[in-house]
Parts: structure tokens; sequence; C-alpha cells
């Protein structure tokens, strides 16, 4: 395929869609679907077939519309109105009342004024529910691989890495390191062959961003990842993703062969010198995996253990070559800064943190679901407007951001812009947009404990102070829920809390004793009121 | 594929033919599936979790045998092919029971209450989690997070997703299952 061929795909594509006179778009990403989201489908085909609008009306399964808490979602695209809780008598009801008769069912619709959506800024996740997510025209129509196509006929590789560097953009994996200085480390380094991995073994319990974006627009990260390919000199990418998440690798898997039938992947793509193939590698539940040395390992067919760096990934990675590791969402934000230059990317969010990023929201909020915000907005704002304010009759608490390697972020910090510098500050990470909201029931002894408990599980066990470390403060926070522990034994939960932190090899050990010492910080006296009084002896002789 | 027999191990040949009861290698066509996946990965050794995908996706758990058929095949020595399989939560050495019931204890579950759900499942079917039931009937796993979380709490029985539960709602998905209720009951 050349580029004129990709250009007119797209128009071929869209005189498609033109053609109906309206499309209706279901969610049919994971969390849609587990509350009956093909049936409304079959629903809406058949009605559509009842009522004999099949050349009128498109019936189109979509990736994830956002405010997953309220799915099924639905959207009629010539008006788009949204429509949530739509079950299959719903979806007759639209088709009978909206399309036919053209007015809107009141009790399903959701306002179009909701800040949940007035107040998102989306980038990332600009087609995701607005696309048919298992065809590849559907995202050539909306100008999939034209970024790539632009990459290929007017830039050179170092263009390339320049533009990405001077965006701004760093590793939405949690870390945050600038991406166009890991592009052209991995530029410079010497090999026979470079390889571009994307992590998308997203494992933060309460994180659905990358199964998000994977399920609603995977060509999107293709892409991305063709074009860092280019960029790094790599020729072979590989996409590291979750067992847990078939309808995302199924969906991955179709992508890639559409896109090589089409020849924008694989040899010779879009008839230039470059050659870029991707294959996927799937996870087998191990949290560690995540962290980049681990994932090598893991990639390898070996147990996913990391080791001390350096050497970097970007040096000695894959099979001892040059290896670039990006976060599913890093690479899903490449197309656009292609494309609409870096200097309009760096002109969202802060000087220090620029774009947006996608957060799930999740926990005691009103409006669950995928959301995306400019970097640097006040936490306030994604509590209070996009996410509706806590369920009924609660109040806000705090907010957990980073999994199991952050922190709680308390009311009282609720003004704090939420970008990389300032959630650090706090004691917190942006880590890789997970974001739980607790409200005054929930018990924070508890919830560091529930992490800790994880890091337990999912510690690899290669390094003393991570693997013993962890069990000895899950111990003792059981035994302070047990309200049996001491003054002292508070003194040392803080004590081995920052051992673990700063003596194990990898990321995980590092920041496993984050949750307790946030919640120490923040909530102390939820500890101290479950503390047993220590025991007063009054010896005769003082030994200490 | 199957006539990887000049490996220095002393392990026992696969193609000894050991107790009869046993479904052999060579006669179970299951083993064809599986060399399949192998040869698609030129039975190289980096492929070791690609295959141990496919043969639990085959076989549904990875007995000792296979996995000794597995070590011949990519030729890796089998403590590897073991430690691999332990390490990974994905990979089941036991067989599972009739239903799965799978409960998420992502964090936005257990804001909303997962625990508690847990423990009347536990103790409704007479097993902890990460266990199976004494009668084969029900396996009890917990997940880590199935990004389902607008759906909290969720549980994945027997592959189909299940939102928004409570105690009583998911002790009634188990009872349709658990056949003597009276004997498994604590």
């Amino acid at each position: 395929m050349t580029l004129e061929e990709l250009d007119e795909r797209g128009a071929e594509e869209r005189a498609r869609q033109e053609g109906f006179k309206t499309r209706v778009l279901t969610c049919t990403a994971a969390g849609c679907t587990s509350c009956g989201a093909q049936k409304v489908v079959e629903q809406f085909r058949k009605s559509v077939e009842d009522r004999g609008l099949t050349k009128e009306v498109e019936v189109v399964e979509t990736g994830c519309m956002g405010l997953c808490g309220e799915g099924p979602l639905v959207q009629i695209l010539s008006d788009e109105t949204r429509y949530s809780r739509v079950d299959p008598e719903a979806a007759k009801r639209i088709v009978d009342e909206h399309l036919v008769g053209g007015s809107m069912v009141r009790e399903h619709r959701i306002d179009p004024d909701m800040p949940f959506y007035a107040r998102q800024v989306r980038v990332v996740l600009q087609n995701c529910g607005r696309i048919d997510a298992e065809k590849i025209e559907g995202a050539i129509a909306v100008g999939g691989y034209t970024a790539l196509a632009k990459v290929l006929t007017e830039m050179k590789p170092e263009e390339v890495v320049e533009e990405v560097r001077k965006s701004g953009l760093r590793g939405r994996g949690g870390a945050g390191y600038p991406t166009g200085l890991k592009w052209a480390i991995v530029r410079k380094a010497q090999g026979e062959q470079k390889f571009a991995v994307c992590n998308a073994d997203e494992g933060d319990p309460g994180a659905f961003m990358d199964r998000s974006v994977l399920e609603g627009d995977p060509h999107r990260v293709l892409e991305g990842m063709a074009i860092a390919g280019y960029a790094t000199g790599a020729s072979q990418g590989y996409i590291y993703i979750r067992a847990e998440y078939p309808l995302a690798i199924d969906r991955l898997r179709t992508a890639i062969k559409q896109a090589e039938r089409l020849g924008l992947l694989g040899n010779r793509i879009l008839e230039s010198s470059f050659s870029f193939r991707v294959d996927l590698r799937i996870g087998a539940g191990a949290f560690v995996c995540g962290e980049e040395t681990a994932l090598m390992r893991s990639i390898l067919g070996r147990r996913g253990r990391p080791r001390p760096r350096p050497p970097y990934p970007s040096e000695k990675g894959l099979w001892g070559m040059p290896t670039l590791i990006n976060n599913v969402e890093t690479y899903a934000n490449i197309a656009p800064i292609i494309l609409r230059g870096s200097a309009w990317f760096a002109s969202m969010g802060t000087p220090k943190s620029t774009g947006t990023k996608v957060f799930a929201l999740a926990g005691k909020i009103r409006n669950t679901g995928l959301i995306e915000v400019p970097m640097g907005v006040p936490l306030r704002q994604i509590i209070d407007e996009i996410g509706g304010g806590t369920t009924e009759g609660t109040t806000f608490k705090a907010a957990q951001t980073g999994g199991p390697s952050g922190g709680c972020i308390p009311a009282g910090h609720l003004d704090l812009p939420v970008d990389y510098e300032s959630l650090q500050s706090v004691g917190s990470i942006m880590g890789s947009g997970g974001m739980i909201v607790m409200d005054s029931t929930s018990n924070m002894v508890d919830v560091a404990k529930f992490f800790m408990e994880f890091s337990v599980d999912e510690s690899c066990g290669k390094c003393v102070p991570c693997r013993v470390g962890t069990k000895q403060i899950a111990l003792l926070l059981e035994k302070l829920r047990a309200k049996k522990a001491t003054i002292d034994d508070l003194a040392l939960l803080e004590e081995l809390c920052v051992m673990v932190k700063e003596t194990s090899l990898c990321g995980l050990g590092q920041s496993a004793p984050n949750p307790v010492l946030s919640t120490l910080r923040f909530f102390r006296q939820e500890y101290t009121d479950l503390l047993k009084p220590k025991l007063v002896f009054e010896p005769s002789d003082g030994v200490a | 594929m199957t006539t990887v027999s000049s490996t220095a191990r002393p392990q026992p040949s696969p193609s000894s033919g050991e107790a009869g009861e046993r479904a052999h290698p060579s006669g179970d066509n299951r083993f064809k599936l599986l060399d399949r996946t192998i040869s698609r990965f030129q039975a190289r050794g980096d492929a070791l979790i690609e295959v141990l995908h496919a043969a639990q996706s085959i076989f549904g758990f990875l007995e000792s045998d296979l996995m000794i058929y597995i070590a011949r095949a990519l030729k890796l020595p089998l403590s590897r092919v073991y430690g691999v399989a332990t390490f990974y939560h994905f990979f089941n050495l036991k067989p599972k029971g009739q239903h799965t019931f799978v409960l998420c204890m992502g964090t936005a579950c257990y804001v909303k209450g997962a625990e508690a759900i847990q423990n009347a499942v536990s103790a409704t079917c007479g097993a902890r989690f990460g266990e199976t039931t004494p009668d084969g009937a029900v396996s009890l796993v917990s997940a880590r997070c199935i990004g389902s979380c607008g759906l909290a709490p969720v549980a994945v029985v027997d592959d189909q997703v299940a939102g928004k539960l409570n105690v009583e709602s998911a002790v009634k998905r188990l009872e349709a299952w658990t056949t003597e209720p009276e004997k498994v009951a604590t």
C-alpha cells in the first residue's frame, strides 16, 4: 500500500459511513460486555432489520466509552446522544422512538452537559469508543497510520526523536522518564538488531487504562510502535500483554493481521525501505513482570525476575540487544504528537508534565470509569466534577494513586495539581493511572494491609529485603489489626518500611512500603487507635 | 516431535510406556495440538511461556508428565519448565473443579467489600480461595484485578463476568452448583 492508497482507503471508508443516516455505537469493551452489551448489539441489529433500516443505520461495536459504571453504553452518532444502562428492551425503544420517531428515550439518556464528559480532554482516547475496534478501515478513516506515513515520507529518524523530545512526553507507565531521551539512547546504542517493546502488563489492581486503549483503538498503539521502530532503528516489536485481558489480546491479534495485510506493518511498510514486525507475548500473571528487566526475562520464556540496572534495556535488553520499552499509553501519544506537532502537545498540561493523562476512576465514587484530563488539573476537579463526588451519604477521605507502589492523597490535599512532581511531593506517585477513591467508611490500615499482602504475594523472592521485609511488614499490620501491637511495633514498622524501600533491588520492593508510609503520614491516628497500651514494668534495676 | 529421546537426563521417557491407565503421549491426540504450537515457535526455548499457555488451554492443567514432555521438546532442563510453571500464577499444576468462581480482589473491589464476599463464599463451599472443594465441584480462585473496576465487586463465574455483587448474590450463584449444601456448609 502506498500513501495515496492509504488516503483513498480513508476517504472510501468515510464515504461509506456517510452513506448511513446514523450510526449506533455500542461499547463492547470488557466492562460493558460483562453487563450484557452483546445482547444489546444483537437487539439493535434485529430492530434495525425489523424496521427495514439496514441501509440507513449502521450498528457498530466499539471500545470503551468511559462511563464504565453505567454500562452498557450506547451512542447515536448523528446527534451525539449518549445512553446508559441500555438493555435489549431499551435498545428496541431507542430504535423505535429515537431513530424512527425522532424523540429521545429520556430514562436512559446521559445529560450531554455532564461534567464527566465536558471536563475531559481526549487525546489518547480520541477514537476510543468512536470507531470500530475490529476493523482497520475504522481507524484509517479517522487518520490512523497517517502519522506513520508522514514519518516515513517526510522525516528523518533523528527528527522524529527530536520531535518527541520537544513534546516533553514522559513515560506513562508511572516513572515518568522522558520518552524522547529514551528513544535517543536506543537510537545511539549499537547492536545488530534492536527491539521495541510495548509494556501492556497492566498489573496495578484498579487500573484498566491500557486495557481500554488496546480494546478501543489497537491501531493507535501499533502505529506508535512502528514510529518508535523507525526512530530508534528497531525492526521487531513485542507487545507484552496480560493473559487476564482476553478481549484486548483478540483485538490486538486481529489488528496486527489487518495491518500486515495492508502493508502497514511487516516488510517494506508503505513501500518504503522500513520494515517492522510486531508479535504478542502473553504474560502469565506475575505483577513483577511490569518491571522492565523482569518483563524482558519473561519475553525470553523465563521466570520474571528483575536484575540490577545498569545495564539498562536501552543498551542491553532482549538477547543482549538495545531494547526500547514504553508503556501502552506512551505509544498511543506518539501519533498525535507527530501529526499536530510537539508545540501543540507541550501546550497542554504543566511545563514539566506535558500532555494529558488517562485515569481509571474507581472505588467509592459516583462516576466510575475511564477519563482523560490535562496534566496538572487539581485533584478536586477529577473527584468532584468528573467523578461526581463520593457515593451517597459519605465524604471523601483519600484518593489512592499508583496502586501497590503509590500512596493515598488525603482530603486536605484536594487542590493538589495532578502531575508527576506534585504527587511525589505528598508521598504518592502518578503510577500508571489507577485512581481509587476512598470515603469515610474505608479504614486506612486495612488498605495498607491489602496492598502489603499484594506485595508479599507478588515479590519474586530474589532479594531479601523485599521477600522477607514485605512479609514482616504484613505481619506487623496484621498484629496491629488484631490490636496486639504496641508503640514499639509501630516504630519497628516504620523502620522496616524505610529499610525495604532503600535496599530492595527493583521497583516493586522499593515502592512496596509506600502505601504504609503514606497512610502513616496522613492517617497516623488510625494506626495509634489500634495500639495496645504498652505494658509498663517497673524493675528495681533499670535494664534497658 | 514425539521422538525426542536422546537427551542425557535420566528422566523416564514419555514413550517408554508406563502405567496403562495414564494418557500416553503418543496415543493422545491432544499432544498433536501441542506439537503444532511447539513447531510454530520452532521448538525454541524462549517460547516456553507460550507453549505452557497452549498446554494449559489444551489439557486444563500442567501435569508432571506434560511438563517433562515440554522440557524435552524444547530441549530445556525440567527444572526450568517447572520453575516457570510455578512462578506464574496463571499456570495450574492441579486439575480445576467442574466450576470456577474467580473473585476479583483488586483495590476497587476490595474497597467495595470483596473481603466479605470472599469469607462468605469460602464458608459456603467449605474451601478456601486457591483451593478446589473436596468433591471437585468448585474451584475458588482470587484474581488480582480483572480490570472491570466500574462494576466492583466483580467475580468471573464460569467465564461469565458478574458485576456489582454482594454477599447474598454471590452465595446464590454458588448454591446452584453445590448439590449437597448441608454436607459442605461450615
